[in-house]
């Protein structure tokens, strides 16, 4: 005789409750934004508070102007397998940028602008270093609108107590 | 994956509890599962239920939270109102479908 059980319920509120997570943006090229971005949507979709600090060359992820324009260069890359004499032509930065935007809208993963969208939607916190906004002579009506502020590198410390941090 | 029950029901569940056969899914049964989880099912729902359900059986994988906002429509902030905190897997849990496999 088999005896049958309740089904067990999963635990869905108790493990994401007092995780937080920091992802430091400091890269702006279209291969090291979307690390940060994959993994702030799959943190908040897990229910865990997250905050993206976007700082010196990441600031052209929410910059207005650079956002929508971020570009992959082959150029010095080896995990491409192409010869590095060709990746130095012209247009190749630009060639290479289409295909891996290409790839990427393959799989259904959305451009930079959707991306942040989606992740404020999220509850997603997004904020802009200062340091970098005073050298790039950036105001807040530069970026992108959902971002938070621009804070120093010790608000960003305050902010971040407790949070697993990821430096990108 | 075994043999358990829901609401009265034998049904196949995984580890964790998520049902893991299509067919052996209720309205009913759903009801039960939101009940589980503290979850009062509304319209709204309903919706997001019946779209991942459909999705779920023209595409045959359960779809990930950005293609319920951009193919079903509803929007990814009402998604986490609707269902706090792990809407995609709250979602799934419902409606008797495997967690989402998908990245993003």
């Amino acid at each position: 005789m088999t005896l049958t059980l309740e089904a067990p319920v999963p635990v869905f509120d108790d493990l994401g409750s007092g995780r937080k997570l920091a992802i430091i943006c400091s890269k702006g090229s279209l291969d090291m934004a979307y690390p940060g971005m994959v993994l702030a949507n799959a943190a908040l979709g897990e229910g865990i508070e997250t905050h993206l600090f976007f700082t010196f060359w990441g600031f052209d992820i929410i910059n207005k102007e650079t956002m929508s324009h971020l570009q992959f260069t082959p150029l010095g890359n080896p995990a491409t397998h192409m010869p590095p004499m060709l990746m130095g032509l012209p247009g190749m930065t630009s060639f290479a940028t289409h295909m891996m935007k290409k790839q990427i809208e393959g799989i259904d993963v959305p451009d930079i602008p959707e991306f942040l969208e989606m992740i404020t939607d999220s509850g997603g916190h997004l904020w802009a270093c200062k340091m970098s906004a005073d050298m790039m002579h950036l105001e807040p009506e530069d970026l992108y609108d959902r971002v938070e502020g621009i804070i120093s590198a010790s608000d960003f410390i305050e902010l971040s107590e407790g949070a697993q941090t990821i430096f990108i | 994956m075994s043999t358990a029950t829901i609401g009265g029901h034998d049904v196949h569940v995984d580890q964790e509890g998520f049902m893991t056969v299509y067919d052996e899914w209720t309205e009913d049964l759903a009801s039960t599962l939101a009940d589980n989880i503290d979850i009062r099912l509304t319209d709204e729902h309903w919706a997001a239920i019946r779209f991942i359900r459909d999705d779920f059986k023209a595409m045959g994988e359960t779809p990930t939270l950005r293609r319920v906002t951009t193919v079903g429509g509803i929007p990814t902030k009402r998604l986490f109102e609707l269902f706090p905190k792990k809407p995609a897997k709250k979602m799934a849990y419902i409606a008797g479908l495997p967690k989402p496999a998908g990245c993003v």
